[in-house]
């Protein structure tokens, strides 16, 4: 029971990575790398801060904030210096490394004995793992909450309408590209802050902790809209989020199963494989009525 | 006369400059337009009509000459800039609306068409029975789909709110790429017909590049033919509506 509320509490710390990642590859239609280095920047910075005494709160703020600036630097790699989205995100990330490196001084951080988010007196009162659960839970609802607001504003529509119809946004004078620097850079703020909190929960930071953030970001996306089909916009902000705990809960019957930590990467790119590919196979083998029941029934 | 509202003096626009293939699409063109003209133009394949209308809208800088909107030298502007006084509605239904949003959302965002975009709330419930009213003068059962998302319209009926997204808010020039060259005869000639009347209902300055010889004799008060880069012909008013399809068809074996 207790793994199942750990990977429910994991399940939301990550949604929030999900929920970046929604941004740039769904609304803005194009695949940012730059978060395999975001998600590690969000979380030297968030540790280091706090080692050097920063409070917990202020110190997942900044990290949002280093995470928004490295998104503005791939966007302007994108649109000003029309370097093609793919590679200016693979400059940022293999950038980001040595940044990161530089924050920390060190290639891993703990946070043994220092206060973090999810030690307050009152989180520490819940049962084992409920803190995640708990600080998860506000931190996704108030982004959520947000995003939805953003995207019912004018700017919002102006934002959604760029990536679906760059030319139509230009042609109803929309300035694409400041809505895609702000998409990228918004999206990896997102993300550094979902770094700053799964450091947090896991009680370090390490250089290395970026390797396969795009897959699991992905698959949180693609299993939500996989099981819930055709949704509004703001549903989907929701899918993503119940697919990031799903995806969770998959890993924890993976390990169950016997295999190892060193697998997840091996295991999570064949599930999001399998998850993407579903929609291909679907119309051939009516897969989305089977599994649907299946989750139904489980 | 009407007020002249927008020209181009002496525009050039050449391609392929310094080598063999040098060639001017637009070669020294002039032209006028006045308040209120509904200008169709016709032209063969590479007359550079679309050019003409690329240079207009700002995705084209011309080589030399001058762009001038109500005595403002707009040259230099950029696309999104113009887009505070000219829309567009393009060949393809495909590049006019966005299809992952609903009829509704693309009407309200042509609705705020070159202005600034606020972080606040786009305030939609309370257009729904107006844009309702709009859309139902399309007569194609468009007011009935506002929620439905544009992508999976018909192809006449996307067609039909692109052009209602390019009138929605008046625009000082409106620019008509064959707009009704992807739809069957019937829906094509629905749209020519609400074309026509929403140009006079809003006394709107339009220009319609065409194929069809009928529809530019039909519509408009004035008529160019392109040739070469050139303006070969530029007839309007009385002289227009005595033009017959015949005398037509002998100046375009002419030039030829």
């Amino acid at each position: 029971m207790s793994l199942i509320i750990s990977a429910i509490g994991q399940g939301l710390l990550w949604a929030v990575i999900g929920i970046g990642l929604y941004l740039t590859f769904r609304i803005l239609d194009f695949p940012d790398m730059t978060v395999e280095g975001t998600f590690p920047m969000g979380a030297a910075t968030a540790v280091t801060a706090i080692a050097h005494g920063v409070n917990p709160i202020l110190a997942t703020i900044l990290a949002f904030l280093v995470g928004c600036v490295a998104g503005l630097v791939t966007g302007l790699l994108y649109t000003k210096a029309k370097i093609p989205v793919l590679l200016a995100g693979i400059l940022v990330m293999t950038a980001s490394y040595s940044i990161d490196l530089r924050i920390m001084g060190k290639p891993n951080q703990s946070l043994l004995g220092l206060p973090t988010l999810l030690s307050g007196k009152f989180l520490q009162s819940l049962p084992p793992y409920f803190d995640g659960v708990f600080v998860g839970f506000i931190v996704i609802t108030v982004v959520t909450l947000i995003l939805i607001y953003f995207l019912q504003t004018d700017l919002g529509q102006a934002f959604i309408a760029t990536g679906d119809n760059e030319n139509m946004a230009e042609s109803l004078g929309i300035n694409t590209d400041n809505m895609k620097i702000m998409g990228v850079s918004v999206s990896n703020g997102l993300i550094a802050l979902g770094g700053a909190l799964v450091a947090q929960n896991n009680g370090y930071s390490d250089v290395n902790m970026g390797i396969g953030i795009i897959v699991v970001a992905l698959a949180s996306i693609i299993i939500g809209e996989v099981i819930f089909g055709d949704l509004t916009m703001n549903q989907r902000l929701v899918a993503v989020i119940v697919g990031s705990i799903l995806y969770r809960l998959v890993l924890l019957l993976v390990l169950q199963l016997g295999f190892n930590a060193n697998d997840l990467n091996l295991i999570s790119s064949i599930l999001l494989a399998i998850f993407m590919g579903i929609p291909a196979f679907e119309s051939r083998f009516h897969l989305k009525h089977v599994l649907k029941r299946g989750i139904k029934n489980d | 006369m009407t007020k002249t509202i927008f020209q181009l003096k002496d525009v050039v626009k050449t391609v392929n400059e310094d080598t063999p293939e040098e060639l001017n699409i637009l070669d020294h063109v002039n032209l006028d337009i006045h308040e209120g003209d509904f200008i169709t133009i016709l032209g063969s394949n590479g007359a550079g009509k679309s050019t003409l209308f690329n240079t207009i809208g700002g995705n084209l800088r011309p080589t030399s000459g001058q762009v001038i909107y109500k005595d403002k030298d707009i040259t230099n502007m950029s696309v999104v800039k113009r887009t505070s006084f000219l829309s567009r509605v393009f060949q393809d239904p495909k590049l006019g609306t966005a299809p992952r949003m609903t009829v509704a959302e693309n009407l309200l965002l042509a609705e705020k068409r070159g202005s600034h975009h606020h972080l606040t709330p786009r305030k939609l419930k309370g257009e729904m029975k107006r844009f309702e009213q709009i859309t139902a003068k399309m007569n194609n059962n468009l007011d009935h789909r506002l929620n439905t998302a544009t992508g999976s319209l018909s192809g006449g009926q996307r067609q039909a709110l692109s052009f209602l997204m390019a009138t929605i808010k008046k625009p000082g020039i409106l620019l008509l790429d064959e707009h009704t060259a992807a739809l069957d005869p019937k829906t094509s000639q629905n749209l020519m017909d609400i074309t026509d009347e929403t140009i006079k209902e809003q006394n709107l300055t339009c220009l319609m590049i065409t194929h069809h010889l009928e529809d530019a004799l039909k519509y408009g008060n004035r008529l160019l033919v392109l040739h070469q880069g050139k303006i070969s012909y530029d007839i309007s008013g009385e002289e227009k509506a005595k033009l017959t399809k015949e005398e037509l068809l002998t100046f375009f074996n002419d030039i030829q």
